[in-house]
């Protein structure tokens, strides 16, 4: 017998405690999983969505392309319709996303009177070089997303998002 | 590191007398089961309340998927049952535990008229309970609608034309239950549910603080 004798009280304490510590475990365990499913859910693979503009119709401008597909929110699906600033640089095809990188407001090629050759953004003035390199002095502090793209049958196709890779 | 913790608090507030006033009490021999073990039966109410306790937190999980729409309703909960994980299980012990706690009240009520518990002084603490009751109730009727199911729907449009068979004001109780004169629709489904999520709980912590103040101030009724 070791000199730290566990006396009735003590014994008594610890398993009313682990049991009911056992049981309240068992009761919130599915109710949090419950909870943070939506943190656990995998993402969906990307599919490339076709767009109406044709690949030879694009310049070396931004141009606004408008593309839909179907969003499945939970319980519920909906057409939602994205948007991406596509131009040629060379010979490949950038398509940038609209949103801004500050809060997330969505900025338009020359948005600005002031800066015809940028990307702006109303809500805090910020701004972006043609490459999605953000300027310095405004507030956002990195650079335009880029869309994955391919082209098929003379369609430009616009896929998930990635870090810009021209900055 | 707890003690420390707690030393530390009760130092500065003197927190010890406040849960002593609530944990500790005496439990009378005739009451425990470990000396009688036909006591089990002074259990009732205090189980009543574990599943009352479980109802409101599988509840609060439950409503971070729910939507109270007659578009969405029965698809919210489609998707919490199905696509979510132990979405089932939630479910489940809100289903089942609805069930469970009017057995126990039950249960409850028959164990304070079989020991004459209600009786004076204590006749205030039936009340309140037979309160507790009817809130309870009132809990499963507003609850078993919000599925959006054809069983909720054809259960409440009973519900609601026995309300209806109520003399003289019936038509306006069924009108102000269902928000509309003949639709038992859109309006009903957020009424129902404001009542089940909101009104109703907020008056039955308010009658179980009264009925457990009343019985810590009493005591528990004498042996048989």
């Amino acid at each position: 017998m070791s000199n730290n004798r566990v006396s009735r009280r003590q014994f008594l304490n610890y398993t009313l405690m682990g049991v009911g510590g056992f049981m309240a475990a068992g009761m919130m365990m599915p109710m949090v999983r419950f909870a943070v499913d939506p943190v656990l859910q995998k993402a969906g693979g990307g599919d490339f969505i076709p767009t109406a503009k044709k690949v030879a119709d694009i310049t070396n401008v931004p141009e606004r392309v408008d593309f839909s597909f179907e969003q499945v929110d939970a319980w519920y699906t909906s057409e939602v319709t994205s948007t991406a600033w596509v131009y040629k640089e060379g010979n490949s095809i950038i398509a940038l996303s609209p949103v801004c990188k500050h809060l997330g407001c969505t900025v338009n090629w020359a948005g600005s009177p002031d800066h015809p050759e940028q990307f702006f953004c109303p809500c805090h003035a910020g701004r972006y070089e043609k490459n999605g390199k953000n300027i310095k002095g405004t507030p956002p502090l990195g650079p335009l997303d880029e869309f994955e793209v391919k082209e098929q049958d003379g369609l430009l196709y616009i896929g998930k998002t990635r870090p810009n890779t021209l900055v | 590191m707890l003690n420390k913790i707690y030393d530390w608090v009760d130092e500065r507030l003197d927190i010890t007398p406040i849960w002593r006033d609530i944990a500790d009490h005496e439990v009378p021999e005739h009451v425990n089961p470990a000396h009688h073990f036909s006591a089990f039966v002074y259990c009732f109410g205090g189980l009543t309340f574990f599943v009352t306790v479980i109802q409101i937190l599988s509840g609060m999980f439950l409503t971070m998927y729910y939507t109270p729409d007659i578009e969405n309703a029965w698809k919210s909960v489609y998707y919490l049952q199905n696509e979510v994980a132990f979405g089932e299980i939630v479910r489940g012990m809100h289903h089942w535990g609805a069930s469970l706690v009017i057995v126990m009240i039950f249960l409850h009520t028959l164990r304070v008229f079989f020991t004459g518990s209600y009786k004076k002084p204590r006749e205030l603490n039936w009340v309140v309970g037979v309160l507790i009751f009817g809130v309870m109730l009132g809990l499963g009727f507003t609850g078993y609608l919000l599925p959006w199911d054809m069983k909720a729907l054809f259960a409440t449009k009973v519900g609601i034309e026995i309300a209806a068979s109520v003399p003289f004001i019936g038509g306006a109780i069924k009108t102000l239950l269902a928000g509309d004169a003949t639709i038992l629709g859109a309006q009903t489904l957020t009424r129902f549910f404001a009542i089940h999520v909101f009104f109703l709980p907020a008056a039955l912590l308010g009658l179980l603080a009264a009925h457990f103040i009343m019985i810590r101030k009493q005591g528990i009724s004498g042996p048989l």
